[in-house]
């Protein structure tokens, strides 16, 4: 199986349009939602949400994959304000759910890197939680090496495959 | 004692094709001298009475040939280089074979005395010492033909090196494809030489962790079908299954205690991956491992009293050990892995005595085995990506899974690391092989 550059985007598109569900269209989030777990700075997305952010590609909303170090479970700098766009979401719907699926690269042992995946995906909840989502909104899942999102057995598919990816439940 | 050198490179390519039935190609890569190896002769078997002009489906000397060079303690004879071809006794003339510098010598006959059924008699000689050392007489089916030949391997292999031979097993592994653009998983189960491929299970969501009973009889696997990961156990004969566990968060790295019982397992349900002993009667789960590291991939001693598995507690993946009495966890884990920053997913040898594992350095993931009581690591791999090495029932052989090209393969070497062989499946990724148990044994070996 070759990878080519046609591949990836393929497989990114499909990532990005993994979490857009049918439109929602409701318009319970009409008022600017009031947020009153103060310690989540995040809150200012306090923009108010319609119901179609989810899939405007200029917010950051759209952006579903958080990408990682190898080894790693820190989220990096870059990755904390779409964390902060999809935390401040959940916050302003309460009805709204995600399921936060960790992913590794192939490199070392199998369960191992199950493992791993569910360090990312715990390392977002964990964050989005602190910024306002509730925990009763996010599920987490491991897929460890199993499902990459590139194939291929280099830098750059190892580095599009540590990742964990929004996908939202609707 | 005469001696045969094979120096190095390609030795030969085998592919009996059986038509309708899926098979691997297994290349045999001798990468070094088998100094050492026993040389033998493997004289095609004779056609005997009632076989008419019928073609065999399996040439048994060359399955037989295989499965010795395969041990890596063999080095059968190319066919062209026999300098006789006798099928009886009176035929044999051990002197000659000495000059060609042959230990053992073997032969056989096959005959037919009912349509579809075969009797096959072979002879097994010291050629050095002049001697008969054993022979049989075994029925078969047609389509029982390749498990005969690889009795008979396990013969001449346990008369000769006093170790119970392993070539009528079969290994169970988990292949990736794309089936119109999708991806699809399979558990597989094959003889030990890639043979006979069965799909056991078929699945859109991934497969891991297979893993044989001891008795043979079921395997233990990690399946995503319901989303999120759960342990399930599947009869090879009937394909009942049924799920075992189903907790929050991982459910992995299933392990069959040595009687049978109990698995361990990794949860991490309780706030991070740990080890865990489920028994399987009473389904009381009871906690090993309390340490904020990942904790996972626990592997027996055969023994049942020790329990190996990955830990990152040190800061990064290494093997540790610990004492287990009663399902309970007796003393704290010991560190075994203290070269390279990555090792990972022990399992013991069937006498306990070594430990094979996956050991990065620099980024190279390779098989290793560690030597229990001394502490000796020898790496037996030198490729990238290798993973899940898997003990043959009778410690001779590893195998394991390997990357070639683009595509994710099964590779054997010998425990000695001589002897390397890679199985190349016709499609697919094909990865996570494991090793069953011993069959029941069919003969004994005189």
């Amino acid at each position: 199986m070759k990878i080519t550059s046609k591949l990836i985007i393929l497989a990114l598109s499909s990532l990005l349009l993994a979490g857009c569900g049918t439109t929602g269209g409701d318009a319970d989030g009409g008022g600017a939602a009031v947020d009153d777990r103060s310690t989540s700075s995040g809150a200012s997305g306090g923009a108010a949400y319609a119901g179609e952010e989810l899939n405007d590609p200029n917010s950051l909303l759209s952006k579903r994959v958080v990408y990682f170090d190898f080894d790693s479970d820190s989220i990096k700098g870059d990755f904390r304000d779409i964390i902060k766009v999809h935390a401040g979401y959940l916050a302003a719907k309460p009805g709204e759910s995600v399921v936060l699926e960790g992913h590794a690269d192939e490199r070392g042992t199998r369960e191992y890197n199950v493992a791993l995946g569910e360090r990312r995906a715990n390392a977002v909840r964990q964050m989005l939680i602190l910024q306002g989502a509730s925990a009763s909104q996010i599920q987490t899942v491991s897929y460890g090496e199993e499902k990459p999102a590139a194939l291929g057995h280099d830098e750059e598919a190892w580095r599009l495959n540590r990742r964990v990816e929004f996908v939202y439940q609707r | 004692m005469g001696r045969l050198f094979y120096k190095g490179l390609v030795g030969f390519l085998l592919s009996l094709f059986l038509a309708g039935q899926v098979h691997a190609t297994l290349t045999i890569e001798i990468t070094e001298g088998i100094e050492g190896a026993m040389p033998v002769a493997v004289v095609p078997f004779g056609r005997g009475e009632g076989l008419g002009s019928e073609t065999l489906p399996v040439n048994i000397a060359r399955v037989v040939s295989a499965d010795l060079a395969r041990s890596g303690r063999f080095a059968p004879l190319s066919e062209k280089d026999l300098v006789a071809r006798p099928h009886e006794p009176q035929d044999v003339n051990l002197q000659n074979w000495r000059i060609s510098g042959v230990d053992t010598l073997v032969i056989g006959k096959i005959r037919s005395d009912r349509a579809g059924h075969y009797v096959i008699h072979f002879r097994l000689y010291d050629v050095f010492k002049g001697e008969k050392l054993t022979e049989h007489v075994i029925p078969s089916t047609r389509g029982g033909l390749r498990r005969t030949a690889h009795f008979i391997s396990d013969i001449i292999y346990e008369k000769l090196t006093g170790q119970r031979g392993a070539f009528a097993t079969h290994i169970a592994y988990i292949t990736a494809s794309k089936k119109r653009s999708k991806m699809r998983y399979s558990l597989n189960i094959a003889d030990a030489d890639g043979y006979n491929e069965q799909t056991v299970l078929d699945s859109p969501s991934p497969l891991m962790s297979p893993s044989w009973s001891p008795d043979g009889r079921r395997i233990v696997y990690v399946s995503f079908e319901h989303g999120r990961p759960t342990i399930n156990i599947q009869e090879v004969a009937t394909g009942d299954r049924g799920v075992i566990t189903r907790y929050n968060g991982l459910n992995g790295a299933p392990a069959w205690a040595p009687d049978g019982k109990s698995l361990a397992l990794t949860l991490s349900k309780d706030g991070n991956p740990e080890i865990y002993i489920l028994e399987l009667a009473s389904r009381k789960l009871h906690r090993i491992t309390r340490n904020g590291g990942i904790d996972t991939e626990p592997a027996w001693s055969p023994d049942g009293r020790k329990l190996a598995f990955t830990s990152s507690r040190g800061g990064k993946p290494q093997i540790y050990i610990v004492k287990v009495d009663r399902n309970k966890a007796i003393g704290q884990p010991q560190r075994l892995t203290f070269e390279g920053n990555y090792n990972a997913r022990a399992a013991f040898s069937p006498d306990g005595r070594l430990l094979t594992f996956v050991h990065a350095v620099r980024g190279a993931y390779r098989i290793a085995v560690l030597e229990l009581k001394t502490g000796n690591m020898q790496e037996l791999t030198d490729s990238y990506l290798d993973e899940s090495p898997s003990f043959a029932p009778n410690g001779s052989m590893i195998i394991y899974a390997t990357n070639v090209g683009d595509r994710g393969v099964l590779a054997a070497v010998s425990v000695d690391g001589r002897v390397r062989q890679r199985f190349a499946f016709q499609q697919g990724d094909v990865r996570e092989p494991s090793w069953s148990p011993f069959g029941k044994k069919p003969f004994s070996s005189k």
